[in-house]
C-alpha cells in the first residue's frame, strides 16, 4: 500500500471515529451527575453498619468481599503461573551477572529509602479501612520497598532478602487466609464471608469486625505476590543463557 | 468541573499521545511510567484517593519494572 492510500484510509477512519466519539459524548449525562443508587445507599449506611470510616474498604472487604476473593485468587493464580513457567525454563548452571550499584550517593539514599518505604506501605495497609488505602495498595508499596534493595544495592541482596521458600509460603498463606476467613463464617452458621467479629468503636484500628483481618490477609498475599513476581523477572534478566 | 480537573484531563490526554507517538522502546517505557503518574493526579483531583494509591503503586512502580525487565531481556537476545 502506498503512503498516500494509507494516509487517506487513516483520515477516513479517523473522521468516522471522531464522529462516533462526538455523538457518544453529546449523549453523556452532565458532569458530576450520578445515578448509581448502590453508591448513594452505601455512603449512607456503611458507617453505621460496619463502623469503617473508609467506605471503599467496607465495600471491598465486606459488601462486595466476594469480588475481592475472586481478585485475590486471580492474582494468586497469575503469579503462580509466572513462577511455574519461568522457574521451569531457567537453567540451573546459567552464569550470573554481578551488578552492584557503584555510585555511593545512589546506594546511600536508595537504601535509606527502603525502611521508609516499607513503613509507609505498612501504614497504608494498617489504616486502610479508616483512611484511603488498604491491603492491596499498601502491599504493593511494601513490595516496592523491598525492590529498592535491588535498585540501590544488587540482585544478590534482593534474592537473599526475599528467599523463595519464605515468599512462596506467604503468597499461598495470604490467599488461603482470605478463603479461610470466608469459610470460617460459614462454619459458624453465618453466610459465606459474613462479618463475624464485634464492630468496635468507629475510627480506631479495632473497628470494622473482620474487615481488618481480610485487609491484612490481602496485604500479605499482595506483598508476597509482587515480591515473587519482581524476583522472577529480575532472575530472568540476571542469568545469562548460553 | 473545576480548572484543576480540566488541567489533569488535558495532561493525561497529552501523556497518552506522547506514549503512542514514541518510537524508541526504552523512551516509550519511560513515558508510559510518567503517564502512569499523570493518571494518579487525575484520580486524585477527581476525589478517588483509593484508586489513586492503587494506580500509583502499580502504574508508577510495578508495571514499569516488568516492562523494563522485558526490554532488558530483549536487548540481550539481539
Amino acid at each position: 500500500m502506498s503512503g498516500r492510500t494509507r494516509t487517506s484510509l487513516f483520515l477516513v477512519a479517523a473522521a468516522g471515529l471522531a464522529a462516533l466519539l462526538g455523538w457518544g459524548i453529546v449523549g453523556l449525562p452532565a458532569f458530576g451527575d450520578f445515578h448509581g443508587r448502590y453508591g448513594v445507599v452505601l455512603n449512607h449506611v456503611a458507617l453505621a453498619q460496619r463502623h469503617t470510616t473508609n467506605v471503599v474498604a467496607a465495600v471491598v472487604f465486606d459488601y462486595r468481599g466476594f469480588d475481592t476473593l475472586g481478585e485475590e485468587l486471580i492474582l494468586f493464580a497469575a503469579v503462580t503461573g509466572v513462577a511455574l513457567i519461568l522457574r521451569e525454563a531457567r537453567e540451573a548452571e546459567a552464569k550470573r551477572i554481578v551488578d552492584p550499584v557503584r555510585g555511593d550517593p545512589v546506594r546511600a539514599v536508595g537504601l535509606a529509602a527502603v525502611p521508609a518505604t516499607i513503613l509507609l506501605g505498612l501504614y497504608v495497609v494498617a489504616f486502610g479501612y479508616l483512611t484511603p488505602g488498604g491491603g492491596f495498595q499498601g502491599g504493593v508499596v511494601v513490595a516496592l520497598g523491598m525492590l529498592l534493595v535491588y535498585l540501590a544495592g544488587d540482585h544478590r541482596s534482593y534474592s537473599r532478602l526475599t528467599a523463595k521458600e519464605v515468599v512462596d509460603v506467604f503468597e499461598g498463606g495470604g490467599a488461603g487466609a482470605f478463603v479461610a476467613l470466608a469459610l470460617g463464617a460459614l462454619a459458624g452458621g453465618l453466610a459465606f464471608q459474613q462479618n463475624f467479629l464485634p464492630l468496635g468503636k468507629i475510627g480506631i484500628l479495632t473497628s470494622g469486625g473482620s474487615i481488618p483481618l481480610l485487609n491484612w490477609a490481602t496485604a500479605i498475599e499482595v506483598t508476597a505476590a509482587f515480591v515473587l513476581l519482581f524476583g522472577e523477572f529480575l532472575e530472568e534478566v540476571m542469568v545469562e543463557r548460553r | 468541573m473545576i480548572p484543576l480537573q480540566v488541567v489533569a484531563m488535558l495532561l493525561v490526554a497529552a501523556g497518552g499521545l506522547a506514549v503512542v507517538l514514541a518510537r524508541d522502546l526504552l523512551r516509550q517505557a519511560m513515558l508510559n511510567s510518567f503517564y502512569g503518574l499523570l493518571v494518579v493526579v487525575l484520580f486524585l483531583v477527581f476525589q478517588a484517593p483509593d484508586v489513586a494509591l492503587s494506580a500509583l503503586a502499580v502504574g508508577g512502580g510495578a508495571a514499569p519494572l516488568v516492562i523494563l525487565a522485558a526490554l532488558a531481556k530483549l536487548k540481550e537476545r539481539r
